[in-house]
């Protein structure tokens, strides 16, 4: 045996844990439920195979196009909120000094907290009557919306109460943003490039892999979203959003479907579904990163 | 080297898996149950009672609410609980999905008398004329009312009547208090999507069985007049917001700081109220159909034996004894004393048991003088007899999903009372079209 057939050997033994691990709960289970997608199964008797009879539910399902709206509206507001404020605070902590340390642990904090917890506690903070947020509103002279009961409001609240957890995000612009070279930013100032022109054309650019990264797995995480709204607007006894359908997204439809109603065949082909439709606009920012983004040296 | 490295590679993923078999203890002769709590003495005295009757029985409570996803899962793999506790109104699903067993022969092995069990109760119990679940606590419905709001508006609240719908809508704009915006008193809270089995059999509509339909011109009809009454409340957005501030399990709850008008209750919120604010000053009364005709309806939860139980002879003598009338006596004793202890009055228990509250009622009830207590508690029992209660459907959770959301959407403006109960029949029927054909 060569001495490189032998380091692959041990390279493959090495990934012998992670790889068994990944066929049994992740492949496995991703194929099992492409099986389960083409069948009845309501987990008390075996799969009854239906062809695509529950993907041609699916697209004619009303509630599936109002929790794909939502879900889709919610990440169009929620992924460049947190990327345009967490961009913010990198900078701020960078200019932060000797503090930065301190600031920075302060910023992660939140993201550490129980999803339900956070939940509870902005149902009391946004709420439209007595809430928090709306009594420092009031001080401006503003009244605030109804964020947790006004269907039009409920999913913009959603968004505000992310922004809790933008420590992520900026921490790892804040990496980014230390790792631009300074000589860059004074040939550009020597040019004469007004703070507005250095941000444009040297720290965009300089950060543009990490925001391309951020930008993806905030759209997955968004497409995905789940836990909050779940304890916010479902909660273990309800049946439904006292909110209509505006706080129905679409993991949570599929929830509802797989474990209120016991349909694990069509909430299998709703899961695909979501696949389909992640894996498109995930292709779509590949694409466009090839244009946007750019690696320190790229020589394309 | 390579021995080493292949060892390392081997052993440490097989003592990984080896370490999570050994999470579990091993539970194959001991009876388990699911969605069961010990939190006071109705439910510690009456385990102690069954523990002291089978001493050799390693009875394990698994503490903690009842979640539908892991029961069921645990009845596919083939690993249920031995016993299940659970809402009365899902049984019939489970009965009609195989997921729980009947319990005629252990009714009858045990001599178990049913006439004992309230009428409603036994009922949402029984599937297909076989019985499929034992019957724990009842509550039933009624109305609560603000004595001091209701006659500062010039009303007199034993008059307060849910009768008369077309008069309601006044009489709410008497009682509310709305301005700018914000809410700061409800006048009348009908309790919607959570209470329209009640206001549609108000109108004489059933919700499910044979030949309910959700788009019934009278289900319809009712939730136009639930959800107008809301409406002219400063609508659904703010009248929620305001009812999420209402302190209920507190002292300020909303009948102390005057939140809150009138409501139809679930009974076993008087205790709350008993308990917490003695002194508020209300009237109890029940709620009344469109006729005038007392009206209520029942609900509470039930034990069941799941399909591939392991132990179901030891699981029946278990709920046999939880749900028999000595059991309940000793469990309100046992609960009276405790609370007395605290200086607190005894409410007494609301079972399915007819012959156990009647001893309940006659033997240990002890109100210390609570008004809201000696007004409350003779409704209570005067209604128990006189509740209905939705009955087994095999869909009945997709049912309850289908109805709640409609109103939901009539609350928010999205739809037409009409056009929402057109989508809600639409709804149950592919439900109940799936279960059936399945």
């Amino acid at each position: 045996m060569t001495v490189s057939g032998r380091e692959a050997r041990a390279g493959w033994l090495f990934l012998l844990p992670w790889v068994i691990g990944f066929l049994a709960f992740t492949a496995g289970p991703m194929l099992f439920s492409l099986w389960l997608s083409l069948t009845h199964y309501d987990m008390l008797k075996p799969p009854a195979f239906v062809g695509l009879e529950n993907y041609r539910e699916a697209l004619a399902d009303e509630r599936v196009g109002t929790a794909m709206w939502n879900t889709v509206f919610f990440t169009a507001l929620h992924v460049p909120s947190q990327i345009v404020l967490a961009l913010g605070l990198a900078s701020l902590l960078r200019r932060a000094g000797r503090g930065s340390g301190f600031f920075r642990t302060i910023l992660y904090l939140p993201v550490m907290t129980p999803p339900v917890a956070l939940a509870a506690m902005f149902l009391l903070l946004l709420n439209g009557q007595h809430g928090a947020v709306n009594g420092f509103l009031g001080w401006f002279g503003f009244q605030g919306p109804n964020w947790t009961t006004d269907p039009a409001w409920i999913k913009p609240g959603l968004v505000v109460m992310g922004l809790w957890t933008v420590g992520s995000t900026a921490v790892l612009y804040l990496a980014a943003l230390t790792r631009v070279p300074v000589e860059r930013y004074e040939a550009a100032r020597l040019d004469g490039a007004s703070p507005w022109r250095q941000f444009w054309h040297v720290t965009l650019p300089g950060i543009s892999g990490t925001v391309y990264f951020t930008v993806v797995v905030n759209t997955i995480a968004s497409l995905q979203v789940f836990t909050e709204a779940y304890a916010m607007f479902f909660g273990a006894r309800a049946k439904q959003s006292a909110e209509g359908d505006a706080a129905l997204f679409y993991v949570i439809h599929l929830f509802q479907e797989a474990f209120g109603s016991l349909r694990m065949g069509y909430a299998s082909a709703l899961a695909w579904g979501l696949f389909a439709v992640i894996a498109v606009i995930t292709a779509v920012q590949v694409r466009l990163s090839r244009r946007y983004v750019h690696y320190e040296g790229d020589r394309s | 080297m390579r021995g080493r490295l292949l060892t390392v590679v081997l052993v440490v993923p097989a003592l990984v898996v080896a370490g999570c078999g050994g999470l579990g203890s091993d539970t194959s002769d001991a009876l388990v149950t699911m969605g069961f709590g010990l939190p006071d003495e109705h439910a510690t005295a009456r385990v102690a009672v069954f523990r002291e009757a089978n001493p050799g029985v390693d009875l394990r409570i698994t503490e903690g609410a009842f979640d539908e996803q892991q029961f069921l899962s645990a009845v596919a793999a083939g690993d249920p609980p031995d016993l299940v506790y659970a809402e009365r109104r899902k049984l019939g699903g489970y009965a009609a999905r195989g997921a729980v067993q009947s319990l005629d022969a252990c009714v009858r092995e045990h001599g178990v008398d049913l006439g004992r069990f309230r009428d409603a109760a036994l009922r949402q119990v029984t599937y297909q004329g076989g019985v499929y679940g034992l019957p724990e606590f009842s509550s039933v419905r009624l109305m609560i009312i603000n004595n001091p709001v209701v006659r500062a508006a010039g009303l007199d609240p034993a008059a307060l009547s849910t009768s008369d719908w077309a008069g309601m809508g006044a009489l709410t704009d008497r009682l509310k208090e709305v301005g700018d915006g914000r809410v700061e008193r409800i006048g009348f809270d009908p309790k919607v999507p959570e209470f329209l089995p009640l206001w549609a059999k108000a109108n004489g509509a059933e919700l499910i069985g044979p030949g309910a339909r959700l788009d019934d011109p009278r289900v319809v009809e009712a939730v136009r007049h639930t959800t107008d009454l809301v409406a002219r409340q400063g609508g659904w957005a703010s009248f929620k917001a305001f009812r999420d501030t209402f302190d209920q399990f507190g002292a300020n709850n909303q009948y102390v700081t005057g939140q809150l008008a009138a409501m139809p209750m679930d009974s076993w919120y008087l205790n709350t109220l008993a308990t917490n604010s003695p002194d508020a000053d209300v009237t109890i009364v029940p709620f009344t159909d469109r006729d005038g005709r007392v009206l209520t309806e029942s609900g509470g939860q039930a034990w069941a034996i799941p399909k591939g139980a392991r132990h179901p002879e030891l699981a029946c003598r278990f709920l046999v004894t939880m749900t028999d009338t000595p059991t309940w006596v000793t469990a309100a004793t046992a609960r009276r004393d405790a609370l007395a202890k605290a200086g607190r009055p005894y409410g007494g228990t609301f079972t399915g048991n007819r012959e156990a509250d009647e001893r309940i009622f006659g033997e240990v009830f002890d109100p210390r003088g609570n008004p809201i207590l000696a007004k409350g508690v003779p409704v209570v029992l005067s209604l128990q007899d006189k509740a209905f209660a939705l009955p087994p459907s095999p869909a009945a959770s997709e049912l309850v999903r289908a109805w709640e959301g409609a109103v939901n959407r009539v609350l928010v403006g999205q739809q037409s009372p009409e056009e929402a109960m057109a989508q809600a029949q639409r709804e149950a029927e592919r439900a109940l079209k799936r279960v059936g054909g399945r």
